[in-house]
């Protein structure tokens, strides 16, 4: 019986194995460079923090499929990038088009890296003028000696 | 006293982008494609070999089209849904079938019920890609000029069906 389960078992293992086949690359090497240079700058939407270069989703395949058909119909880069923008939104580019909505995505960095050399220049300043100005003035000099001798002599 | 304040200021309003960020699902793409022209196809008819269906067929009426395929686990829970949608509201909805074997197609209709008037086959997803589709199911709601006035990212759901698309489907018929 138990070998019967067993046999049972490693015949499913071996109906499962099947590799699956490795996606024909393009026959023209030229076109899956410029495929490639594309796609690295392009974000698959299925998983999103992978390339259209580089995600093996299954959209991600087809997507590129299209890019292929568009180099070879001669198309510019620039009208892959928008005919992908044009179905899926800037949400596709790494690199978002700098306009009105974008401005705190591109410029906010920047603010910030501002704000933060005007708070360093400042405590900078601040601890400056603490230095420069002594921290006692001659009366309380005098007195502070005053009170150092008395302690002194009363050894 | 007050400079203490500071920090705390900076903390709560870091505090309220993420709560406004969770509430976000990172997966809902707003579409370019709402309030322009639905893309243009023609597309063979599941089951009918020679027929076909285009954009322009549809054009005069208010309908949605509702991507979907028999591998898809999403549209299983969202299917009963439309058939249940179609009896009390009078709308075409046109099924696409994405990335499908068409035997399996017709297979899953047969089993699961048929709420569509036209359901179309588009094997190689380049429809689907028009429509700027990532993951089905993916719906459009389109008006009589043939515009995509809405769309909807996953499954439809009850709430979604009564709050968003019926008061839609009323305003764009009048």
């Amino acid at each position: 019986m138990k070998f019967l389960v067993v046999l049972f078992l490693a015949l499913q293992c071996a109906i499962g194995v099947h590799a699956k086949e490795a996606t024909p690359l393009a026959d023209d090497p030229v076109v899956e460079q410029r495929l490639i240079t594309i796609a690295e700058e392009l974000r698959c939407l299925v998983c999103q923090n992978e390339s259209l270069a580089g995600s093996r989703a299954d959209l991600a395949n087809d997507l590129r499929r299209e890019v292929r058909t568009l180099i070879r119909a001669g198309k510019s880069d620039a009208e892959i990038r928008e005919f992908l923008v044009s179905r899926y939104g800037d949400f596709v580019l790494y690199r978002p088009p700098v306009k009105p909505t974008t401005w705190l995505l591109w410029f906010g960095p920047l603010l910030l890296l501002i704000g933060a050399l005007w708070l360093l220049i400042s405590v900078i300043k601040h601890n400056q003028r603490q230095k420069d100005t002594p921290v006692l003035d001659a009366d309380k000099r005098a007195k502070a000696q005053a009170l150092l001798k008395e302690t002194d002599s009363s050894k | 006293m007050k400079k203490g304040l500071i920090p705390l200021g900076i903390f709560v309003v870091l505090l309220i982008f993420l709560a406004i960020g969770l509430t976000r699902d990172p997966h809902e793409i707003p579409s370019p494609l709402i309030g322009k022209p639905a893309p243009t196809f023609t597309a063979p008819v599941l089951g009918k070999p020679g027929e076909t269906l285009s954009n322009k067929d549809m054009l005069g009426q208010v309908w949605l089209l509702n991507t979907w395929a028999s591998w898809c686990v999403a549209c299983r829970q969202e299917h009963p849904l439309l058939v249940e949608f179609v009896k009390t509201n009078p709308l075409p909805i046109v099924g696409l079938d994405y990335k499908d074997k068409e035997a399996d197609g017709l297979q899953w209709l047969a089993r699961y019920g048929n709420p569509y008037t036209h359901t179309i086959v588009d094997a190689d997803a380049k429809i689907g890609i028009d429509f700027g589709v990532y993951g089905v199911p993916e719906s459009f709601l389109i008006d009589k000029a043939g515009i995509i006035r809405y769309k909807q990212i996953g499954p439809f759901t009850p709430e979604s069906l009564r709050d968003k698309l019926v008061p839609l489907i009323k305003e764009l018929s009048s």
